[in-house]
């Protein structure tokens, strides 16, 4: 399943599907990171609002996306995490630690505006 | 039917079957009812029972529960007796009516009906006996059931209770636009975290707060389990991009976190509420000032 990845300026979103195979994540990974070198983007935001349960495996994915993209200088912002799953998550202590959140599309890009202008 | 087998074993006269038995007595319990209530009335008094209700209101109630318990020893209905005495004891709790009462009229209805039976066949020994064999376990069934259904319904009025407790202590309060409150009274126990967490991550959700302000002023106790789940209310929060500030720890509390290991660095903590709100508009980009002096 692809995982449709927009441009907007120096920031990539990436919109995550409802049921992502563990393929399919590491697929993305690489993906992700091939199109921050290309684009020279500043940040990513993963959009999980259609996700509706976050296992282990996704869970470490995104971690280690947001490492590995920092790695190339830039932020990574997941967005969207539900209510419930943000509670099964933390059950589970998958708390996506040193990674940045946000409520939602609108409040990753503030969030990263207000970086960037802190930055520059 | 009375299961009970008819175990007199002479056989001096024709035995009468425990239904036609149950009949008759039944059938002398109503010709007496007048008389028989006030009996039973005056037993009530004498024993002080009921001193919740006036003596209308007992006499009221008497007339009700006298004719019920006659009419299932007669048609054994217990089903309707246990409604009966579900809806008598919503009527009788708020009145402040005790368990202790209601078996106690129940049982001395069943004595005064006893007696009445004793009177009425103290010549005929082996004839009471029979009556007794048909009265007395629908008599000890009647009384099981009305106190089966009046703790019952105590039960469903405790449940109700609780629930509207929980309901009412878990409010999740705006203050500021992208500031919640969440102010935590009283005991929490694991079901009742579990409810505030799911309350506080719908609240960040709908008002899409980036800070929420959470105060254990008012809580004394916490135990290890509660605790781990005031971390993960934290940790889910960061999740839905809200900061948690915590406020209001006593120093019961602050040890029991540091116990169970929690990285205070984690843990965003003020003193007390006031300087939680503040920090929170300082986090919000909030200046408060003074515009002139209060009227």
């Amino acid at each position: 399943m692809e995982v449709p990845i927009l441009k907007q300026g120096e920031v990539l979103i990436a919109t995550f599907q409802a049921a992502l195979s563990d393929a399919d994540l590491n697929l993305l990974r690489m993906g992700l990171v091939q199109q921050v070198v290309k684009f020279r983007s500043r940040a990513v935001i993963v959009d999980v609002t259609a996700m509706d349960v976050m296992d282990s495996f996704a869970s470490r994915t995104l971690r280690e996306i947001a490492h590995m993209i920092r790695l190339r200088g830039a932020e990574t912002v997941i967005v969207g995490i539900q209510p419930e799953v943000a509670f099964a998550m933390v059950q589970l202590g998958l708390t996506l630690e040193g990674v940045a959140t946000a409520l939602d599309l609108e409040e990753g890009l503030a969030y990263l505006i207000q970086k960037f202008k802190n930055i520059d | 039917m009375s299961k009970r087998e008819n175990t007199s074993k002479d056989s001096l006269g024709p035995s009468e079957a425990p239904s036609e038995l149950l009949r008759e007595l039944v059938a002398h319990l109503r010709q007496n009812r007048t008389q028989l209530r006030e009996e039973w009335v005056v037993r009530i008094t004498e024993t002080r029972l009921l001193t919740a209700m006036t003596k209308e209101e007992i006499f009221a109630e008497a007339t009700s529960v006298y004719d019920s318990y006659v009419e299932a020893l007669e048609t054994e209905a217990f089903e309707a007796l246990q409604a009966y005495a579900r809806n008598l004891s919503e009527r009788i709790i708020p009145r402040g009516v005790e368990t202790h009462e209601v078996v106690g009229i129940v049982l001395l209805l069943r004595d005064v009906l006893a007696r009445s039976l004793f009177a009425k066949y103290q010549t005929d020994f082996k004839k009471l006996n029979r009556i007794l064999d048909a009265y007395e376990p629908a008599a000890n069934r009647i009384a099981n059931t009305v106190a089966v259904g009046f703790v019952q319904e105590r039960e469903r009025v405790i449940r109700q209770q609780q629930e509207a407790i929980r309901e009412l202590s878990t409010p999740v309060l705006q203050v500021r636009e992208r500031l919640l409150i969440l102010p935590i009274i009283g005991v929490i126990d694991p079901q009742r975290a579990r409810q505030l967490t799911e309350q506080l991550l719908r609240g960040i959700r709908t008002n899409r707060a980036k800070v929420v302000v959470i105060d254990i002023t008012g809580v004394a106790a916490m135990d290890v389990t509660v605790a781990n789940h005031l971390v993960q209310t934290v940790e889910a929060s960061r999740l839905l991009g809200a900061t948690v500030i915590v406020t209001g720890l006593s120093p019961e509390i602050a040890q029991t976190l540091v116990t169970i290991g929690v990285d205070l660095g984690k843990m965003n903590t003020v003193g007390d509420l006031q300087g939680g709100i503040e920090q929170a508009e300082r986090l919000l980009g909030y200046k408060v000032v003074t515009l002139a002096e209060p009227r």
